[in-house]
């Protein structure tokens, strides 16, 4: 980097050593195999000393073409693949296709199964949300908060592990329905669960959102203005740490959520209210800090869910018995969910037989990563893992 | 506004480049002249009734049957920004541009919404449609060495990459495949 050190002006030999360096740009290459790109993410960045110029993110290292798979079988039959799209969040992708799929078919779910689905929603996303903040920690050289929040992410899965028999990829949330009924003691062992969980959502604010060294690293970074953040097309807490208060659970209620009370968090500037000073709307922190918020936001709806959720009906069941036969018309839909990491969305075109002409994904980490280009310019190298840390990409999904 | 609004706003600025409006699709869309993609999609960004300034997804599709690639533009237009009430889409909009498949190019909206970037550049990989004016029109997901583009329908499986065999069902003859 530094290859020679001469005095800029030879002339003057009381200038400060400090401000001689002179240095060559280098092209770095970060990845895809590096523990904090979360995957196989590569990233080429142009230096000049700690500074990044540049930086230009690969991809497609995970690329299994799951939208030719989508054309090649019945819809029932592709649940398993999206749960292997963003497999932090399983249940979230499982419902973004089924719901497509109903759309298009017009297939009515049981509202006992929307119940079961909304509160599985919203569990995945606190356990993907847990595996979010404490894989940032780990980036940004804090372990323990890591440790605490997959101690509590275990006991998520194995509330999904009583329900559905699995751990990751669950395809619980099927076409018309769930797969299966809730066990026996469900409702009394996830209220258990809410009322364990909510408390320790202090303790990572205490050991990492107001750390001092942690702020001092997310603070300020990373800045992404409200009008770049929709003219990149960002979604979920990108979108709401740069102050933008859009929900797709709010602005286009899908399945039950009118039904519910809870807020949307956004970014919020430094100094007001918990929030430590040296954090603007859009940094690292604000979009790290919405993630937090939401874990609250999602154990009020399933308190909500639990409370209301009709009594199973065994003529009913939790699934539409035409699941597997369905035709698709010869019609095209586009349906969003908010997923974890914000807007999912299925294009699903039929062509009048059972399965699909086309099936496309809109990835939200694929849509959020392309903003890396913009905001992982001119800043310092030690800033780019905090930047991709706070976008909270799963590869799996970006590359499909 | 609603969908039929949006089409005879569309219609009167522009006649005969809306070319369809499928209205009792599941999803209603508007079918929009290729030659006239650029100028259109500059309306609904820029005029103050549109002001489609997020795009949700872009979907390339084959449509073998008529010889035929397209495109589908999912806009929206987000409500004014606000970080203390609840927003909504103010509208959205689906918009189909077709093109021909033997020489497929669509005018790249990307110097209208910076998103579309990546969408166009996942639709030229996997679905080989030009997009004339983009900015860095390369493969994004499969390397850059690739041959062919996997999503369209006739696409024929490599039985070959880098020494890599690969096979198909009907030739799996020996388990040593």
């Amino acid at each position: 980097m530094a290859d020679t050190i001469a005095p800029t002006n030879p002339a003057d030999a009381s200038a400060p050593r400090q401000a001689d360096v002179r240095t060559e740009e280098m092209l770095v290459n970060m990845g895809p195999q590096h523990p904090s790109t979360h995957g196989v993410l590569r990233v080429v960045l142009r230096t000049d000393g700690e500074m990044v110029l540049e930086s230009v993110p690969h991809i497609g290292y995970l690329h299994r073409c799951a939208e030719k798979i989508g054309e090649n079988v019945a819809p029932y039959q592709y649940v398993p693949y999206t749960d292997r799209m963003d497999y932090l969040a399983g249940m979230n992708n499982n419902q973004a296709f089924a719901l497509a799929v109903e759309k298009l078919t017009g297939l009515e779910v049981p509202e006992r199964a929307q119940y079961i689905r909304v509160m599985f929603a919203e569990l995945n996303r606190i356990a993907s949300h847990l595996v979010a903040i404490g894989t940032y920690g780990l980036d940004m050289g804090a372990f323990t908060p890591f440790l605490y929040c997959f101690r509590e992410r275990e006991m998520l899965l194995d509330l999904f592990e009583s329900a559905c028999g699995a751990r990751l990829t669950y395809s619980y949330i099927t076409v018309g329905g769930v797969t299966d009924d809730l066990p026996d003691n469900f409702v009394d062992v996830c209220s258990e669960f809410l009322d364990y969980f909510e408390p320790k959502v202090d303790d990572y604010n205490n050991l990492l959102s107001y750390n001092h060294i942690f702020v001092k690293r997310t603070g300020g970074v990373g800045v992404i203005s409200a009008e770049d953040a929709i003219r990149f097309g960002l979604t979920g807490p990108v979108l709401r740490g740069s102050g933008v208060k859009f929900d797709l659970r709010k602005a286009k209620p899908y399945e039950i959520y009118d039904r519910f009370n809870f807020d949307v968090p956004v970014g919020l500037p430094g100094g007001t209210g918990e929030i430590p000073r040296g954090v603007v709307v859009g940094d690292c922190w604000s979009r790290y800090y919405v993630r937090v918020k939401e874990m609250i936001e999602s154990v009020k709806i399933i308190r909500q869910c639990l409370r209301d959720i009709p009594a199973a009906d065994e003529k009913e069941g939790v699934c539409h018995k035409k699941c597997k036969t369905v035709k698709l018309p010869d019609d095209e839909v586009y349906l969003e969910i908010e997923n974890p990491r914000g807007q999912l969305g299925f294009y699903v075109k039929g062509d009048g037989s059972a399965i699909p002409a086309r099936v496309k994904a809109r990835g939200p980490s694929f849509c959020n990563l392309c903003v890396l280009e913009y905001a992982g310019k001119n800043c310092l190298l030690a800033d780019i893992p905090a930047i991709i840390g706070s976008m909270d990409v799963v590869m799996g999904e970006v590359d499909r | 506004m609603s969908f039929e609004e949006i089409c005879q706003i569309l219609k009167s600025q522009f006649g005969d480049a809306i070319e369809e409006t499928a209205v009792d699709s599941c999803r209603p869309y508007v079918v929009v002249s290729n030659d006239k993609w650029t100028e259109v999609a500059t309306f609904l960004r820029n005029d103050q009734r549109m002001a489609f300034d997020f795009v949700q997804c872009i979907s390339a599709i084959d449509l073998l049957a008529d010889d035929k690639l397209a495109c589908v533009y999912d806009l929206a237009a987000m409500s004014p920004v606000s970080a203390t009430e609840d927003m909504t889409y103010a509208r959205e909009l689906a918009v189909r541009v077709t093109t021909d498949r033997n020489n497929p190019q669509i005018a790249s909206v990307a110097h209208l919404w910076a998103a579309a970037d990546w969408h166009e550049r996942e639709a030229y990989d996997l679905m080989g449609i030009d997009f004339p004016g983009h900015p860095n029109l390369e493969r994004i997901l499969c390397p850059d060495d690739w041959v062919g583009h996997p999503l369209r329908k006739d696409y024929a499986h490599p039985l070959e990459y880098h020494g890599i065999p690969g096979t198909t069902e009907h030739e799996l003859k020996s388990p040593r495949h």
